[in-house]
């Protein structure tokens, strides 16, 4: 890597960047070309470093960043140089990596990932011809579209998951002394140097099918888009799991926004009227606004959601995020259903201590269904009506969770205007894209008609949402 | 351009290591950046992750004066910048009776009767100085534009004054817990930097500075503990502070290594809620422990 060849690269990088989500300005790529100028680029951890503090502006894009930089900054080309011989079948790389894995050897991971791809990764006519050639040309490159290097397949053969007994056992073997402290360490620590395994696996697949076929192809395709634009219907239950993990962060965010807003609105409002009562005691000339009261109390929220499918991991994130912010409101109830509605209050509050498995709870300590698992939406509103109208009330305001997917059965557009019609607000928030609302068996758009209906398609949008349309 | 505080980032590590600071390379050539470019460094992280401490590093490596503003919610120019001392200014005005009005005011608006707060007195130090804006994300979105004001060109505008524009532009650190999202426009104007949990190697040898004579495999294993329980999903993760209060407590209890009972008597350091408490002692198996143990 030369530095005349930096400016175009550096261009190309922040590109890459910009089409994963993460904004970088003009401002920000002089800031990191200047980095650049100063730094020089004798030490990749610390241009990463360097380019991470000029070009990022928060913490949860760290990961499409790595993941960016390795593809335009890469250690190298072609093969990696392991460390000693690559292992000559799966075999021998297995037991290589059990080693590895137990004594937590770094430099051994990488490199068994790095010939591990070579081994199995490859499909096509990947690397036949003189892998390490294409070098910096881009987009056109030497291999076909059909061709290249991958995770999956190479992972599907190593298994390093089904590894882990083994791991252990070695483990056990160099410590013999643990007791059940040490037994439950080891395994944490097993099991992440596992995940760490499948990382540089990944890691290195995209950087050898990037020199193959450009950056800018893989870039947009095999990078793992940041956690808060990962769209819910289609999140990985990893991806979950990391979702679930902001929601305590993204609470307190939201709960700030939440009260400044509270507190302008109080503050700016002048009450016409008593002003102008006022303006009485000095000759009609309004000397003294009179501000509007502060309204009594916060306002009760009541969540209603579909909790079928594809998007019961929408709710379930959602329910979740509520509950984290339940100081933001006087009252918050929450009911579930899939072809009927149950209050699940209680389950959510309790679902606190351990948040992973409660759409799993839901499903089986509430009584959402009277058979099967598919929605019935016309069923659902009209028994949440029957049974919890007088939930709501002009304080309350209601957020609808789903895809208003009705398995073509009669949407029940009465039972949600009677919801309309008690509550203060109601919103719905529809997890599928805005294009397919109304398509096959969606009733989004009549439902749409006659509340507000908003896309929340991950959760920068779902964030937006609640700051924006919750009242305080 | 003023002389650099550091030639290079392994210089910083150094430095820092000399005032008790291990830095990572991403704290290190971040630092080093900030200088070399003048801009403003924002660290953003969990609470106990050494953003403070950092600072205080800082300035103790380069032999810099530390001036620090803390944050909190309602603070406002008078406590940012300056303030007019109004019970001497009526002192004044009051003693000086038979003197003329106009000459009374331009002495009472005088540099005697100012109050200099941290952000004034950073900028009008002439000798180098640390500048810590701590916690920035308490402070209200109206304070964020006197930063803003302030840092771009690092002058203050006193009416009464004049211009007063830094005689030596301040070494520029701001933290926040990122309990909200600080303005596009703030973030811009700094170079930031993500400060998360040490790696384990870090974290011992931070451990291991701060509690000397701390048994070196205790350390290992304190550790590794502290790592599983931030895997956990906690609702408080410990911190780099509760690993150090943690490793004072072992030395204290005179514990040589790290099994059940020791972990479930000395938790409570390291933890402070119930239901994380209970959550750790089911995952790291002291469960079977809880039960006979517990009264
Ligand atoms: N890199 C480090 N080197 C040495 N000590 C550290 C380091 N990081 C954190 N500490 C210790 O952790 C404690 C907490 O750090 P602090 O700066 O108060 O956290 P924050 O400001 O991020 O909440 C400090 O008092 C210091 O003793
Ligand atoms: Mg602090």
């Amino acid at each position: 890597m030369t530095t005349e060849a930096l400016p175009g690269r550096l261009v190309d990088f922040v590109g890459a960047l910009r089409e994963r989500g993460i904004p970088v300005g003009p401002g920000e790529t002089v800031d990191a070309a200047a980095a650049v100028d100063v730094l020089g680029l004798a030490d990749r951890d610390q241009l990463r470093e360097a380019l991470a503090s000029t070009v990022l502006r928060r913490s949860g894009q760290r990961g499409v960043f790595d993941a960016v930089f390795d593809l335009y900054f890469p250690v190298a080309v072609g093969s990696v140089e392991s460390a000693g011989e690559p292992p000559s079948d799966v075999f021998e790389l297995r037991d290589a990596l059990v080693a590895a894995l137990a004594e937590g050897d770094e430099a051994r991971l990488r490199a068994l990932a790095a010939s591990g791809v070579e081994a199995f990764g490859r499909y096509g006519n990947a690397g036949n011809g003189g892998s390490g050639g294409a070098g910096d040309t881009g987009a056109s490159g030497s291999g076909s579209r059909l061709s290249g290097w991958s995770a999956y397949q190479t992972l599907g053969e190593v298994r390093p998951e089904a590894l882990l007994a083994r791991v252990l056992a070695a483990m056990r073997t160099a410590r013999p002394e643990d007791g059940p402290l040490g037994e439950a360490l080891a395994e944490r620590q097993a099991r992440s140097r596992i995940a760490g395994f499948r990382e540089r696996v990944q890691a290195e697949a995209r950087r050898r099918t990037a020199e193959l076929r450009g950056r800018e192809r893989i870039a947009s395709h095999a990078v793992a888009p940041q956690t808060e634009l990962v769209t819910f219907t289609s999140a990985t239950s990893e991806q979950f799991t990391a979702m679930r993990r902001t929601v305590q962060p993204l609470s307190r965010k939201l709960a700030t926004r939440l009260s400044s807003r509270r507190k302008k609105a109080r503050r700016g409002q002048i009450d016409l009227r008593r002003t102008l009562r006022r303006s009485l005691g000095t000759g009609g000339v309004p000397m003294r606004p009179a501000l509007r009261n502060r309204r009594p109390g916060r306002p009760e929220l009541v969540v209603l959601c579909d909790m079928s499918g594809s998007v019961a991991g929408f709710a379930q994130f959602t329910l979740l995020l509520t509950q984290a912010l339940s100081d933001q409101f006087s009252k918050i109830r929450s009911f579930a259903f899939v072809g009927l509605t149950d209050e699940i209050t209680h389950l959510v509050s309790a679902g606190r201590d351990e948040p992973e498995g409660l759409a799993a709870r839901i499903l089986s300590q509430a009584r959402v269904t009277r058979w099967g698992m598919s929605s019935d939406y016309g069923e659902s509103l009209g028994s949440f009506v029957e049974g919890w109208e007088d939930v709501l009330g002009p304080r309350t305001s209601v957020l609808v969770l789903g895809d208003g997917r009705t398995n073509f059965g009669d949407p029940n557009l009465e039972a949600l205007r009677r919801i309309a019609d008690r509550a203060r607000h109601v919103y719905w928030l529809n997890p599928e894209a805005e294009r397919f609302w109304g398509t096959g068996d969606s009733a989004a758009l009549r439902y749409a008609e006659l509340v507000p209906m908003h896309e929340c398609r991950n959760i920068r949008q779902l964030s937006q949402l609640v700051t924006e349309l919750l009242p305080t | 351009m003023q002389e650099p505080l550091f030639g290079s980032v392994d210089e910083v590590v150094e430095r820092l290591a000399g005032a008790g600071y291990l830095a990572s390379t991403a704290v290190a050539t971040t630092v080093f950046l900030a200088d070399r470019l003048g801009k403003p460094l924002l660290v953003e992280g969990p609470a106990g992750v050494g953003k403070t401490e950092l600072a205080r590093a800082l300035a103790s490596a380069t032999g810099s004066e530390l001036v620090r503003l803390q944050c909190y919610e309602g603070i406002d120019e008078s406590r940012a910048l300056y303030e007019w001392n109004h019970a001497k200014q009526l002192l004044r005005i009051t003693a000086a009776r038979d003197e003329q009005w106009q000459e009374t005011r331009d002495h009472v608006f005088s540099e005697e009767f100012l109050l200099p707060r941290p952000l004034l007195t950073a900028i009008r130090n002439p000798d180098p100085t640390v500048l810590l804006i701590d916690e920035t994300d308490k402070s209200d979105v109206e304070m964020e534009g006197l930063l803003l004001e302030v840092l771009g060109d690092f002058q203050v505008t006193v009416p009464e004054l004049g211009t007063i524009t830094a005689a030596r532009r301040p070494f520029v650190l701001l933290t926040s817990n990122a309990t909200r999202e600080l303005s596009e426009a703030l973030k811009r104007r700094c170079l930031f930097l993500h400060l998360d949990f040490p790696t384990p190697e870090l974290e011992r040898d931070i451990v291991t500075l701060q509690v000397p004579g701390l048994d070196a495999t205790l350390a290992d294993s304190l550790v590794c503990v502290v790592g599983a329980l931030r895997e956990l999903d906690l609702r408080k993760a410990p911190s780099i502070a509760e690993s150090i209060d943690w490793a004072r407590t072992l030395l204290a209890l005179g514990a040589d290594r790290l099994d059940e009972q020791v972990v479930q008597s000395s938790l409570g350091v390291i933890l402070k809620y119930q239901a994380d408490h209970r959550r750790a002692a089911a995952e790291l198996r002291l469960d079977r422990l809880l039960d006979p143990a517990s009264p």
